[in-house]
This record gives structure tokens, sequence and C-alpha cells, in this order.
């Protein structure tokens, strides 16, 4: 079976009818149909449903059974609205800034390994990219925020500038312990390096006591990245009114939204590749019950990819349905004076390990 | 029967009160009126009511600390304006009193007293709003309910509702 | 040396040295902006308009703009007669429209100096109880929202809609009761309603402490709240505030116990001030703290009132009531204790009219409101956000 998947995308690579490398092109935009369908079932309406049970309530329940057509409808609705452009704003960096957002966080989707058969662009420097991508996203939101010309949005923009870069930090140094245990930053050779018939017990994060440290910062972290709750301070509703998305409606406004949905999955991935071993499957094999063997592969691998980075998903929904949102200095506290310091030294710590216990 | 006990005992020490103040001001300050509902004096010498109320926050027989309530009152048959302070001791000795200030119709003027309890800064402003009783030294002399551009006084018992506010047809 | 504002540059300066050398250190431009928030602002609970100037994220002041829901409440009681202005106290309050009848009761009763039977004051405390902690259960909740926690919100809605239903089978309405009249009510209470509200008390208390759970002891909640916008009791005083803003300031003041009116003096609770241990007295935390505490006051008020209400036997709601309500000439000031402070009504009666020669509303949210200039000055905009919902106000209320 994987071998076949193999060669099917291999075949597809070389498909290029006149010259024109369609069948790449074929292969680049799987990501996008994934995000796309995720972002409507899991992110949007899962959210809503999510949330709704948490609260005690029931959700979207009027369009289809049980309302599983809602994001459809609301789809619709932003497709139909009119696209505003505010008369006094930047009209150059409010219609690329949702552009760009858009863009970060997808290219990162590049380097993700789904599977043993299936990424993007197998890098060496796969999580380097995947850290240094999401940058860009800071752009798109400085943009937008800028653009719109709109004081809260300008107040949300450089929020989000201080936060996501202040996060990058911790969670780049707590990245690189996983790196370190792997000796490697090709994605799909950490993968490889997590793999073993113990299956969960080959996890870098059961491989050694100390990988829970950057585990738990890189959490905390990617979900200051994502602007998530408790760390929503730049869109934060209560005080900013939308943050830098204020001016946006229609498209642009749903462009955001899917960005946001793609880069809380894009963090998901990253966090499971490099501490849950991504595509392996955790059941080990129990004596000549090989169910570690039995559920990995090619098709299993996108399965549990797919299911971890869900599992995370879920845990930033569930936190933000609890948690109240931190204040601007208490967010650049915890960043600067507990979760950096506490970084460095699982970094050393990690070192260490790796030097002298086997 | 109770309550009516309760009632004349707060009636008893809002007259105590009084008898402070009248032996400070004298003939600036009316006789005592002690009915049941709302025990009250009057300030007949206007410019001496931020003295007087200054005194009623601070003498140490008095501390009305707490100003409840500050209304702005139209007699209209009168050509007189005035306000009601209903003021309170909180906490510290319990009694109440309420005082009234007045002015002329057209051209009077009350001092304020917002640098004396900081509840009569707003109420001073509504009161200015609704009535036109100008209040000489407030900090923030502005309309608060109604919008700056406002014609005329609403509370005033002549007040006649102007015709139309920015092109927008007022009385319908 | 020499300071210099060269127009569009920002803050230059220049120095003249000894040998008159001049030296010019161009710093960063930095100015102050004006920053309007509301009256469509989320967290400004209504219209409320603040003109905040920042300094980046921290406000040097913030000038709040009142009037958008102004409607004219105290002219419109020159007008009507005094049983026609309950309803319009209703719509004042908006969340605790019980207690503002119930203010406004007490004080033209307190003008005509009628007797009210029994059984209607216990009735009256019921629904203004059951009110009150539903219009704590919207300041709570809010609140939650206002620091970014949205769930207690809903938690906080799903019970207020228990006491809701409770105050419609009551009054045939959910929100604008027009329930209690001056003299009575408007009609009896259901046969059943003392036994639906005890359920009601019953099914509350554990939510109370879930909600306790989830909200008020939440770190994140804490570090918000704790110590943000403190008044000291003697400037909380001086600013007129009451009710639970007062209480959070550590001052021990109840209408209900230190100005006493209706049935409270037989009644048994507590008055509800921080004792400093889990928050600095006077702050944000202090407020919330109060609200929660007198939640479950008030669910041992109700309880005593059930158990201790006369029988409905020969009850008519309407005794009491005079067929033409015409105060002797006079002046009263009568108040209450409502959820947001002491809501305090001056009427003024000439003796020979039906409609009152003047009447004016002591609303509690304005008074509270007041002293938001002092509160914000220095505080970053989170900060503005968090005072603002502890003052809990009603738009409804300031502007009247």
């Amino acid at each position: 079976m994987g071998n076949s998947l193999n060669a099917w995308s291999e075949a597809l690579t070389g498909f290029a009818p006149m010259g024109l490398p369609l069948g790449m092109v074929i292969l680049a935009a799987i990501p996008l149909v994934f995000i796309a369908v995720y972002a409507l079932t899991y992110g949007v309406y899962g959210e809503r449903k999510i949330s709704a049970f948490m609260q005690d309530r029931l959700g979207p329940m009027e369009v289809g059974k049980w309302g599983i057509l809602q994001t459809l409808a609301d789809i619709l609705k932003l497709l139909q609205k009119e696209d505003i452009v505010p008369s006094s704003a930047d009209k150059f960096l409010f219609v690329i800034g949702p552009g760009i957002l858009f863009v970060g966080s997808f290219l990162a989707y590049a380097v993700l390994p789904f599977s043993p058969a299936f990424i993007g662009a197998s890098l060496n420097v796969g999580l380097f990219f995947a850290i240094g991508i999401v940058s860009i996203e800071v752009v798109g939101i400085l943009a937008a925020g800028w653009g719109s010309n709109n004081k809260w949005s300008l107040y949300g923009a450089v929020r989000s500038v201080a936060q996501i870069v202040s996060y990058e930090i911790p969670a780049a140094i707590a990245l690189l312990c996983g790196a370190m245990m792997a000796g490697t930053l090709d994605m799909q050779q950490i993968n490889v390096m997590q793999s073993g018939p113990w299956g969960f017990a080959n996890f870098f994060l059961f491989q050694s006591p100390i990988a829970w440290l950057p585990f738990l910062i890189y959490f905390i972290a990617s979900l200051a990245e994502v602007n998530r709750a408790p760390f929503d301070i730049p869109e934060a509703e209560s005080e900013l009114v939308a943050g830098y998305f204020t001016e946006y409606s229609g498209m642009k406004f749903a462009v955001i939204f899917l960005a946001e949905y793609g880069s809380m999955f894009m963090v998901s991935a990253i966090i499971s590749i490099v501490f849950l071993g991504g595509w392996n499957s955790p059941l080990p094999n129990i004596g000549s019950f090989a169910l570690n063997d039995m559920t990995n592969g090619p098709v299993w691998g996108v399965f549990w990819m797919v299911m971890k980075g869900f599992f995370f998903i879920f845990v930033q929904m569930w936190l933000r349905w609890t948690l109240p949102r931190l204040r601007v200095d208490q967010l650049m506290y915890l960043c600067w004076k507990v979760l950096t310091p506490f970084a460095f030294v699982s970094f050393v710590l990690t070192a260490i390990w790796e030097i002298y216990v086997p | 029967m109770a309550e009516g006990t309760v009632i004349s005992q707060s009636v008893k020490e809002s007259a105590a009160a009084y008898a402070i103040i009248r032996e400070q001001f004298g003939s600036a300050v009316s006789e005592f009126d002690g009915n049941a509902t709302m025990p009250f004096f009057e300030v007949l010498d206007a410019s001496l009511w931020q003295d007087i109320a200054l005194f009623m926050r601070d003498h140490a027989k008095l501390k009305f600390n707490y100003m409840a309530c500050l209304s702005g009152v139209d007699y209209f048959p009168e050509e007189k304006l005035g306000i009601v302070c209903n003021l309170e001791s909180l906490g510290a000795l319990g009694h109440r009193l309420a005082v009234k200030v007045s002015c002329p119709r057209s051209g009077g003027a009350i001092p304020t007293v917002s640098c004396v309890w900081h509840t009569a800064n707003w109420h001073e402003r509504e009161a200015y709003d609704m009535f036109g009783i100008d209040f000489t030294g407030h900090p923030d002399f502005r309309r608060i309910l109604c919008p700056d551009d406002w014609e005329g006084f609403p509370l005033r018992k002549d007040y006649k509702v102007q015709e139309s506010y920015h092109g927008i047809k007022v009385p319908y | 040396m020499q300071e210099l504002d060269i127009a569009g540059l920002g803050s230059v300066r220049v120095t003249r040295k000894d040998n008159n050398v001049v030296v010019i250190e161009k710093g960063l431009a930095t100015d102050q902006m004006v920053l309007a928030m509301g009256p469509q602002h989320p967290s400004t609970h209504g219209v409320l308009k603040l003109e905040c100037l920042t300094d980046g994220e921290v406000i040097t002041e913030a000038e709040p703009y009142l009037g958008y829901l102004h409607r004219c409440f105290e002219k419109y009681c020159e007008n009507v007669d005094y049983p026609a202005i309950v309803p319009y106290t209703d719509r004042m309050d908006y969340l605790s429209g019980m207690n503002s009848e119930f203010a406004y009761a007490i004080t033209v009763e307190k003008l005509l100096d009628i007797e009210i039977p029994r059984r209607v004051e216990f009735i009256r405390v019921i629904v203004a109880e059951l009110n009150r902690i539903a219009s704590h259960l919207v300041a709570i909740g809010t609140y939650g929202i206002d620091l970014g926690a949205f769930t207690p919100f809903l938690f906080c809605f799903r019970d207020r809609e228990h006491i809701l239903s409770l105050l419609e089978w009551a009054s045939g309405a959910r929100m604008l009761y027009n329930y209690i009249w001056i003299g009575g009510l408007s009609q009896d209470i259901p046969a059943d309603f003392t036994k639906r509200v005890k359920e009601f008390v019953d099914y509350f208390r554990p939510q109370a402490k879930e909600l306790y759970r989830l909200l008020t002891e939440n770190e994140i909640f804490i570090k918000r709240t704790i110590g943000i916008g403190i008044m000291p009791a003697d400037v909380a005083i001086n600013y007129g505030w009451s009710g639970p803003m007062l209480r959070g300031s550590g001052v021990k003041w109840d209408l209900r116990r230190n100005d006493p009116y209706s049935v409270y003096p037989e009644l048994d609770f507590k008055v509800c001030v921080p004792d400093g241990r889990h928050s600095e007295i006077g702050d944000c935390l202090s407020r919330h703290l109060v609200r929660a505490l007198e939640i479950d006051e008030s669910l041992n008020i109700i309880e005593q009132c059930i158990s201790k209400m006369p029988s409905a036997e020969g009850f008519d709601p309407k005794a009491a009531i005079p067929k033409r309500i015409r105060p002797k000439a006079g002046e009263v000031y009568g108040r209450a204790e409502n959820p947001r402070g002491e809501l305090g009504f001056y009427i003024q009666s000439d003796g020979k009219s039906t409609k009152p020669l003047r009447c004016k509303a002591r609303s509690s949210c304005f008074v509270n409101l007041s002293a938001m200039k002092d509160l914000s000055k220095g505080q970053l905009i989170p900060d503005l956000v968090a005072i603002i919902g502890s003052i809990d106000i009603v738009l409804g209320e300031v502007d009247r």
C-alpha cells in the first residue's frame, strides 16, 4: 500500500505535459484542499460544537442535521458580502495583508510530513524553515493593522508583532531540544528517528524526562504564536474590538480566519512531529501481536498525523473556552522571564542528557 | 408604630445636627423643617453655601461625608430655581439632613460644592443641563446628558422644545 | 540646554556647549493619541463613550461621555400619574427592574404614609432578591467576557434564565415587570411559586460554587483584577459610591441594614465586605468578590422569606393600594439597595395633583461611574476594561 502510494506520488511529480509541472501543482494543492476541508469541518464547525458543549449549549442546530451545513451557509454569506475597503485605508497594504497571513501559515505545510510517503518538500532544514516561515505572518498582521488606518487595528498589530516576535524565541529553543534529540532538522528524519516497535515509547516525549519541559514550553509558546486564548491579546475582542482585522469583512475576513485555523493545525502538527512521533503509530507491538506494524504505513501515517494535530487543536479550543485573557505586560513577563529561561535550561539539560545518557 | 419611632428618632438627630449649623451660621440658614419624610433646612445666603458645605463635611459632630443626591428643582410660579441636597454621615454618625439652596431664575448662580463632595460634580452638571442653574467655580461645566448644542433646559416648567435639531424634527 | 519642539519633528533637544557648538539630538517622535472608546465598543456595557488620551497602551486621561441612552425619565414623570411611573422605573435599570420598582414604591409609600400587608412585603423581598441574583449573574458573566473568559458568561445566563422564568411566572414579563405597585402588587404570586423558588435555590447553590471555581478562583482572572483600580474607602464615600462598589472598598454599608426598609430588619444576612486576604481592599477583585458573595446572601434571604411568609388566605395584593394616589404636599427622598448601589428617588408633591411636581432618580451607576476619570488615570487599556467591568454599569440607569 505504502509503496503504491509512493509510486503514485512519484508518477504525479513526473507528470509534466508540455513542460508544465502540472503534477507538482496538483501535489502542492493537496495540503490546500486539506486545510480547506479541515478548517470547514473541524476548525469552524468543531470549534462551535466543542465550545457549545463546554457551555451547556447545543451550538448550531438549524442548517442541516445537527447544523453540519452551518459553515457552508456562513461561507455563502461571506461570499455575498460586499468587499469593503475603507476609503482612508492604505489600499495596497490592506489588500495584501490577509494574503501574506495566509501564505505564511500555508507555506509551512510544505515541510510537514503527513506520512512516510507524503511530504511537500523534504528539506534538510525543514524544522528551521517551519520556524522561520511562521514569522512571515507578522508582516501580514502588521500590514493588515497598519493598512486599516484604524486605531484599534494598529494596537492589535503592534501587540501582535511584539507577542509573536517574543514568543518565537522560547518556541524555537524548545524545538531545538527536539532537533537535538533527533540530531537532524529534517522533519521526515525526525519522524523516522521516533519509529520503532514500542510505539509511543519511542516518541521523544517518552524517551527522556527532560523532553516534557520543551514540550510544554513549545505548546504554551505556540498558543501565543497563533494568537489563541489565553494569549489572544492582538484580537482581544473586549479590548480592541477585533484587533488587526477590525476593518475586514467578506472574503478577506474569511481568508484571515482560514489562516488562523491553518496556523493552528501547523503548530499542532509541528509539536506532534517533534515530540510525539508525527505519523508514527503510538500503539506498541505486544509480543507476537504486532499492533505497531499493523497500524503503520503511508495511509495510517496520515491518520495518526491528523489525529495528533486535531488532539492539540482540541486542547487549544479547550483552553480558549476556559481561561480568561492575560494582560499585555503579563504576557511579556511570561515570555521573557519564565519561558525563555526555562527554554535555555531545557536546552542545556537536553544536551547533557544526549551526551551522557545513551 | 415601630416605624414611627424610627422616623422621629432620625428627625431628632437631624435637628441636633441642624442646631450646630445654625449656631455657626446664624441667619444665613433658615429654620429647620422637621417633617417626617425629609427633614431639611434652607440656605438663605447662597454665597455661603460652599462654606456651609465644608463646615458640614468637616465638623467633628456633623461629618456629612456622603452626598446621596443633588436634585435641581424649578419652583415655577416663583422666579426661583434651586437644588436639594440629601446629605448623610455615612459610617460615622449616621444622621441625615437635606439642604436646599436656591437662586433667581434668570442670572442666578449657586457656588459649586463639587470640591467638597465629588458626587456633586456630575449632579451639578445634570442640574445645569436640565434647569440651567449656573454653578460658579465648577471645574468642568458642560452639559452631561443632552448634546452640547441643545437649546433650552428641558426640566424647566416653561420649557418649549426646539423645532428642529440639526435638521431633525424634534416634536413628533 | 534648550528643549525645543519643532513642529513635525517631535521632541528635539538642543544643547549649547561652552564653545557655542550646537548639538541637536532628535528623540523618537512620540505623541499622545486620542482614542474614542465607544459608544459602540464591545466592553463599554452599552453606549458609554470614553475619550481616552493614550500614550502607547497607557491611558493618561479618560473622559466619559454620557447621554446616548437618555430617555427623559424625569420629564416623563412630571407628566404621568404616580402609578404610571412604575413601568418607567423598570426601564431605567433593565437588569434589575424589581429592585427599581421596589425603591420607587417605598418612596411613594413613605410620602403617602400607608401600611403595607406583610405578605406583600415578603413577596417584594423575594422577587427583589431573585432579581438581585439575576443582576449579579449578568455582572459577573459580562465581567468574565471583559477579561476574555467566555464560558462563565453562558453559565451565568443559563442560571439567570431560571430566575427570569420564575419572575415571568409571577409577573408576566421577563425583564420589565411592572409587578410591584405603590401600596401592593399587580397580582399575587402563583400557587406553587415558593416551592419552585425553593427548588431553584437548591439547584443554584452548587451552580454558584461551580461558577466561583471557574472564574473567581482562576489564576489569570485574579492576576488581571488584583490591585487594579484601587479606590480607598474615604474617597469612595466622597464620590458617593454605594452598593457593592462601596463594600468593595471595605465599608460595611448596606441600606438593607443601615437604613432598613420593608422586612429586612427581621431577616438575618451578612453584609459582605472583602477581608483583604484574597484581594487588595478596594480593587476590582474586591468588587467582584462582593458580588459573588452577595449571591449566597440573597439565597439565604429568599429561604428565610419563604419560611416566614404569611399564608395566602384572604390575601388581596391590592388591598392597600389607594384609590387615587395624591400625596399631601411635601418632599421625600426614599432609597433602596439595588444590585448596583443606592437607588434613590427625590419626589416633590404639591398636594393637589396626581402627578409629581418633580421626580429625580438618583441612579447608582451614574454616581459610581463619575469616579471613572480618577480610576482610569495611568492604567493600561486592558485594565481600563477591567475597571469599567467592575463598576458594572447599566447605561439605561446612567442616562435615564
